[in-house]
């Protein structure tokens, strides 16, 4: 126990890191995995094709070698540079490696949403001169998100948990990363981890909590 | 109101022919539509009906043939087929309002979207609307909160909301419980009486009789027989539509 409260501040500095990547990530992945789900579903073969490509590529490849792939690839390789602060760029170079990983669920989620919207919806939307993008943004998207709130929910708890591996990237200051760190100077200690644990369920348990509950409160009735 | 002098016809339907795959579903129609006319459209299950319907706004593409709708064949997509859809109103067996939107946001949606019209104008013609389809009061309702009935009739007001030139009907009734029937039928013979020009698949015998100036009868991917509704009912040409006829007046 002592350990724990020793090292406590440092961990939990860590651990506020993991607490910014998976806000960086909830928030980029939405957006982007909205933008994959209209490629999907678009009417334009190109932007279908290319939708589901990235999604069968990202998904079908393990989060660590994407993290390595954007530090390495795109960091080192092609030049890009978020900051000149090692490990601010580092922390940028993991967000977006995360994101763009948790973007391919976050479409499919999505995506299985859709498929619970009737045929007709669309149909009527169309019928009144909505143009495919309002019908799908108006119509098709708010019903499937709200249909799918819970499964999203779970999206999100696997990305929090996946922060953790963002040393893949580069990232060295996350709470597992400091955790590591912690035990080959004090070797390993079971209150430590445990306290990591606890901490990462506090986070984690709410977002399914509310998750579950949103999905209630906003069900389409049909 | 059927003959209107030399105006040009609405809806000019010519040699249009639809297949699903190898089901040849429209063959070779030629059909008009006045402007304020009243066409029913009627025929056994399979016949093509609710595709013929569906033609018109290009819900289902076609795969020879001409749609000219006032004065334009039919654009083949994008902005130009929107706009064309914002003028050819329609109204769906199973309703189709928006689930996740209250009765007056249905009914507001389309103006504003479409048409750019400002919410306190687009909110004072829904209400309007909805006052004559008799629903006023569940403005702030979700669909799923009304009867049937109740739901087909903020259909219509939907329908009604973009000004269209022409509304088509898909069955409008069918999916209703038979008491629910005649209030929507009841406000269809009220847009007919106020010279809305439309298109209703339907099997309402009394609503054909009333409101309709002519009546098609479609079987097989044909049209059939075209006659006044009085004279279909009681003195149908072909044999194909006697047999139809005895059928649905038997039960
Ligand atoms: N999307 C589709 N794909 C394949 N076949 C279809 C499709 N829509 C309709 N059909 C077929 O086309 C034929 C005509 O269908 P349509 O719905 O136009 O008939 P209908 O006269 O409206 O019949 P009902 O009275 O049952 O509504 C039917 O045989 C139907 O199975
Ligand atoms: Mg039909």
């Amino acid at each position: 126990m002592d350990e724990l409260i020793k090292y406590a501040p440092d961990l939990g500095l860590g651990f506020l890191e993991n607490v910014k990547l998976s806000v960086v990530a909830a928030v980029a992945s939405l957006i982007l995995g909205t933008i994959l789900v209209a490629m999907r579903v678009s009417p334009t073969p190109v932007l279908r094709a290319a939708g589901t490509f990235y999604v069968n590529v990202v998904r079908n490849t393990p989060l660590t070698l994407v993290l390595a792939f954007s530090a390495l690839g795109l960091s080192d390789q092609l030049g890009l540079v978020f900051s000149e602060t090692p490990l601010t760029n580092s922390f940028w170079v993991v967000a977006m490696g995360l994101s763009a990983y948790t973007a391919a669920f976050v479409c499919e989620a999505l995506r299985a949403g859709v498929n619970t919207v009737p045929m007709g919806q669309a149909e009527a939307a169309r019928a009144i001169g909505l143009t495919f993008t309002q019908s799908l943004t108006m119509i098709i998207l708010p019903q499937a998100f709200r249909a799918v709130i819970a499964p999203l929910g779970s999206v999100m708890i696997a990305m929090i948990k996946n922060t953790t591996v963002a040393t893949a990237g580069g990232f060295l200051a996350d709470a597992a990363a400091v955790m590591k760190i912690t035990f080959d100077t004090t070797g390993a200690s079971i209150p430590i981890f445990l306290g990591v644990v606890v901490a990462f369920m506090v986070l984690t348990m709410p977002v399914g909590f509310f998750a579950g509950w949103l999905q209630r409160r906003l069900a389409v009735a049909r | 109101m059927t003959e209107n002098g030399d105006a040009p016809p609405l809806v000019q339907l010519e040699n249009v022919n639809k297949h699903f795959g190898a089901l040849h579903v429209l063959k070779n129609i030629n059909l008009t539509v006045s402007r304020g006319e009243v066409l029913v459209v009627i025929g056994p299950s399979g016949g093509g009906k609710s595709t013929l319907c569906r033609t018109i706004n290009r819900l289902e593409t076609i795969n020879e043939g001409k749609i000219i709708f006032d004065g334009q064949v039919l654009p083949e997509e994008g902005k130009a087929l929107a706009r064309l859809r914002s003028e050819v109103g329609m109204v769906f067996q199973s309703f189709n309002l928006f689930a996740h939107k209250t009765i007056r946001e249905n009914v507001t949606l389309g103006p504003m979207k479409v048409r750019g019209v400002p919410r306190a104008q687009a909110d004072k013609r829904a209400m309007e609307l909805l006052e004559r389809v008799g629903i006023a009061a569940q403005a702030n309702k979700y669909p799923a909160q009304l009867s049937g009935g109740q739901q087909q009739r903020v259909a219509i007001a939907r329908a009604l909301a973009m000004d269209p030139k022409l509304i088509l009907f898909d069955e409008p009734t069918s999916a209703l419980d038979p008491e629910m029937v005649q209030e929507v039928l009841d406000v269809m013979i009220g847009l007919a009486r106020d010279g809305m020009t439309m298109v209703v698949v339907t099997h309402e015998m009394g609503f054909a009789r009333r409101a309709a100036n002519r009546v098609v009868f479609m079987a097989d991917g044909q049209i059939v027989e075209e006659n006044t509704p009085d004279e279909f009912f009681t003195n149908a040409q072909t044999d194909r539509a006697r047999d139809f006829l005895s059928k649905i007046l038997t039960h």
